[in-house]
C-alpha cells in the first residue's frame, strides 16, 4: 500500500479560495503554508505536553505517593529531602492544590527545563541522564534508519523494474518475511549466533569499558559495538522500504513518460534512475520523513536487547523501576523530538516536490 | 474476486491464515486431546530437546513448548483481532465518516489524525501501560488498537475524498440519499480492498506490538501468548543455555503469520491498484520486444523524400 503524501500540504482546504487569496497578494500566500504548518506543530506540541501532564493524573492511584513509597523501599527508610517531595508533587500532582494551578506549575518547571530528580538514581537530575543518553540513540537509530532506507529503496527499484522476474519473486516474499519477524527475536538470535558462538561482536553495551573515553581506541570500540545493533535494525526495516519502493516502481514504469524514455532509446540505467526511480521515490521519501521522526523513540527494543546506553534503555529502566520523573521527561523528549523532525521533514518535502506546494 | 485466489501467493497466505484461525479456535482443545498442559510444571523433564514425548522440547520449568505454542496462538490472535477491529473501526469512523461530515468535523478529525500520526506510538503505549501496571490480554489489545489507527485513517481519507465527488455518489446525493447510506452502501464497498488490507496489517502489527510489550515486561502474569513465551525464554536466557527450541517457535509463528497477511495483502493490492497487475507488465514486455527487434534490424537506408 502506498502512503498518501504529506501532512498538511495535501489538504484540499489549504487551497486558497479563488477570489480572496489572489487579492491578498503573492507574499502572503507564500508564507501561508509555513504558518499553517508551524501552527499545527505548535498545537501538537501543546497537546503532547498536556497529555504528559494529564496521563499520570488520570491513572488510578497516586504516582507521587507511589514514588515516595518506592524511594523509601529502595533507600531503606531514608527520607527524601523536602525539596524533592515538592518537586515530585509539582510533577505529578498534589491532591490538595487544584488542577489548573498544578498545570501552571508544571509548565513553569518545563520552561526552566526542570524535570526533577531521578528516583531510581537519586539524586541525579533527570536532565543529566537524558543528556548522556541522547547522542547514543541519535547515532544508533539515525545511521540504521538511513542505511535501511538506502538499501531498501535500491533493492525496491531493482525488483520493481522487472516485476515477476527472479529477483522480484525471491526478494519480495523475503521482504514480507523480514518485516513481519519480531525485531527483538531476530536481534536476540543474532546475538546468540554472531556474538555468543562466533565471538564476532560483543554481547551488549555501547562501548568498550577498557578504553578511555575520547581516545581513538574508544571510537573504534563504539563502531565495533554498534555494528550488530545497526545491522539488526536494517535487517528488520529494509523490507518495508523495499515493498513500498517496489510497488511505486511497478506503477511508475507503465507511465507514458517512462515509455517515452524507452522509446527514445535511452539507456536502461538512465530510464530507470532519471525517469522511473526519481518519480517513484516521492512516497518513500514521505515515509522516510516520518521514520526520521521516530529515530529518538524507535530504537527502544534495540537498546533493550543490547543494553545500549541510549534514551530507549533509559525509558525502559524508568518504567521498570517506576521512576516517574525520568519516565515523564524521556517520553516528553521523544514526543517533542518526533514533532520537530516531522516539522523539518514537512518543510523540506514541499521544496522537493513542487506538486505539494500550494497553488497561488 | 475470481482473480483474487488465482495467485499462488494469495492462496498460500489464505491457507496459513486459516490454519492460524483454526489453531486459535481449537488450540486449547487440541492440547487436551494430545494430553498436553501448557502450565504443567515437570521438574523431571526440564530443558529437554525435542523428542517423541515433547515434540518441541520443554522449558526450564519442564513445561511443554508445543502446548504453550498452541495455547499462545489464541492469546496472540485474540490481541491481534481486538486491536485490529478497534483500530480499523476508528480509522473508518475518522477517515470515512469524518470526511463525509465535512466542515468543522472534518477539520477536527484531520487534526486528530495528524496528531496521532506524529506521536511516538510504541513508547506511548509503553508509558500508558506502565501507569496502568499490568492488565490482561483485553486491555493490551485495546491499548494497541486505540493508538494504531492514524495511518489507516489517512489512507481512507484520501480515498474517500476522491470517491466523494465521483458521479455516482454526487448523483445519489442529488437524489436525497441519506448520509449513512451514502457512506455505508455507496462508498464503503469501494473501500473494501483498502479496509481489509488495513485490517490484516493492523492484526499483524498488534501481534508484533504485543510481543514487543511482553518482551519489555508489559504483560499479565497469567496470559499465554507468543510474546510472553519469548519473554520468558529470554528471561531464563534460553538461548545462552542452548534451549533454542523454546525461543525459536513463538517468533517463527509470528513471522509466518505476518508473511501470510503480507501475501494476502499483495493480492488485495493488485485489485485495489490494477496498475500493479500483470496485464500492464505484458505491455512493457511488448515495448521491450519491439525495441529489441528494432535495434536488431539493420540501419534503414535513408530514403529520399519526394518533393
Amino acid at each position: 500500500m502506498t502512503e498518501s503524501s504529506l501532512l498538511i500540504a495535501d489538504e484540499p482546504g489549504a487551497l486558497p479560495a479563488p477570489g480572496s487569496a489572489a487579492r491578498r497578494g503573492r507574499r502572503a500566500s507564500r508564507w501561508l503554508p509555513l504558518l499553517r504548518r508551524t501552527g499545527f506543530y505548535l498545537a501538537a506540541a501543546w497537546a503532547a505536553i498536556t497529555a504528559n501532564f494529564l496521563i499520570p493524573r488520570l491513572m488510578p492511584g497516586d504516582p507521587a505517593e507511589a514514588i515516595l513509597r518506592q524511594f523509601q523501599k529502595t533507600s531503606g527508610g531514608e527520607q527524601l529531602p523536602p525539596g524533592a517531595i515538592d518537586n515530585i508533587r509539582a510533577l505529578f500532582g498534589d491532591p490538595k492544590t487544584n488542577l489548573f494551578q498544578q498545570y501552571l506549575d508544571y509548565l513553569g518547571n518545563l520552561a526552566h527545563l526542570d524535570f526533577g530528580v531521578s528516583v531510581s538514581r537519586f539524586p541525579v537530575p533527570v536532565s543529566d541522564l537524558i543528556a548522556t543518553g541522547l547522542p547514543w540513540t541519535l547515532m544508533l537509530a539515525g545511521v540504521a534508519t538511513l542505511l535501511a532506507f538506502v538499501i531498501g529503496v535500491v533493492l525496491g527499484i531493482v525488483t520493481g523494474w522487472r516485476p515477476g522476474r527472479l529477483t522480484d519473486s525471491v526478494l519480495t516474499p523475503l521482504a514480507m518475511f523480514t518485516t513481519s519477524v519480531p525485531y527483538f527475536w531476530v536481534a536476540l538470535l543474532a546475538v546468540w549466533v554472531l556474538a555468543f558462538h562466533l565471538h564476532w561482536f560483543p554481547l551488549s553495551g555501547g562501548y568498550s569499558p577498557d578504553e578511555a573515553p575520547g581516545s581513538f581506541g574508544y571510537l573504534l570500540s563504539v563502531l565495533h559495538y554498534g555494528i550488530l545493533p545497526v545491522a539488526t535494525i536494517v535487517f528488520a526495516s529494509a523490507g518495508s522500504w523495499l515493498m513500498g519502493m517496489r510497488n511505486m516502481t511497478v506503477t511508475t514504469i507503465s507511465e507514458d513518460y517512462v515509455q517515452l524514455g524507452r522509446a527514445k532509446g535511452l539507456s536502461t540505467w538512465r530510464v530507470m534512475t532519471r525517469y522511473g526511480a526519481r518519480n517513484a521515490i516521492l512516497p518513500s521519501f514521505t515515509s522516510f520523513a516520518l521514520a526520521l521522526g521516530h529515530v529518538v523513540g524507535g530504537s527502544l527494543l534495540t537498546e533493550m536487547v543490547f543494553s545500549y546506553p541510549g534514551i530507549g534503555f533509559l525509558l525502559f529502566d524508568a518504567i521498570d523501576k517506576r521512576d516517574y520523573p525520568l519516565m515523564q521527561a524521556v517520553f516528553l523528549l521523544i514526543t517533542l523530538a518526533t514533532l520537530f523532525a516531522n516539522f523539518v521533514a514537512d518543510s523540506v518535502y514541499s521544496l522537493l516536490d513542487p506538486r505539494t506546494r500550494e497553488v497561488s | 474476486m475470481k482473480n483474487f485466489a488465482h495467485s499462488w501467493k494469495v492462496r498460500v497466505g489464505l491457507g496459513l491464515l486459516a490454519v492460524y484461525g483454526l489453531l486459535a479456535l481449537f488450540g486449547p482443545a487440541l492440547n487436551s486431546l494430545l494430553g498436553l498442559d501448557p502450565r504443567a510444571i515437570d521438574y523431571g523433564a526440564t530443558g529437554q530437546p525435542p523428542s517423541a514425548a515433547h515434540w518441541l522440547g520443554t522449558t526450564t520449568g519442564g513445561e511443554d513448548v508445543l502446548a504453550q505454542v498452541l495455547a499462545g496462538t489464541r492469546g496472540s490472535v485474540v490481541v491481534g483481532l481486538i486491536a485490529g477491529i478497534l483500530s480499523t473501526a476508528i480509522a473508518v469512523l475518522v477517515g470515512v465518516i469524518g470526511t463525509f461530515a465535512g466542515g468543522k468535523a472534518d477539520a477536527c478529525t484531520t487534526f486528530l489524525t495528524n496528531l496521532f500520526l506524529v506521536l511516538p506510538v510504541f513508547p506511548l503505549i509503553l508509558v500508558v501501560a506502565g501507569y496502568l501496571q499490568g492488565g490482561g490480554v483485553l486491555m493490551i489489545g485495546l491499548l494497541i488498537g486505540f493508538f494504531g489507527w492514524p495511518g489507516g485513517a489517512r489512507t481512507l481519507r484520501a480515498q474517500t475524498l476522491s470517491l466523494r465527488n465521483r458521479d455516482f455518489i454526487v448523483a445519489m446525493r442529488m437524489l436525497g440519499e441519506r448520509r449513512w447510506r451514502l457512506v455505508f452502501v455507496e462508498t464503503m464497498p469501494h473501500l473494501a480492498g483498502w479496509t481489509s488490507a488495513m485490517f490484516l496489517h493492523a492484526v499483524v502489527g498488534a501481534v508484533l506490538a504485543e510481543a514487543g510489550l511482553a518482551f519489555l515486561g508489559i504483560t499479565s502474569p497469567d496470559a499465554v501468548s507468543w510474546g510472553t513465551m519469548i519473554q520468558q525464554a529470554n528471561q531464563q536466557s534460553a538461548l545462552l543455555r542452548g534451549l533454542w527450541w523454546w525461543f525459536v517457535p513463538p517468533g517463527a509463528c509470528i513471522a509466518l503469520l505476518g508473511l501470510a497477511a503480507g501475501l494476502v495483502n499483495f493480492g488485495i493490492d493488485e485489485i485495489a491498484n490494477p496498475r500493479l497487475k500483470a496485464a500492464r507488465r505484458s505491455l512493457v514486455k511488448q515495448v521491450d520486444k519491439r525495441a529489441r527487434t528494432i535495434a536488431a534490424r539493420p540501419e534503414p537506408v535513408e530514403q529520399e523524400i519526394p518533393r
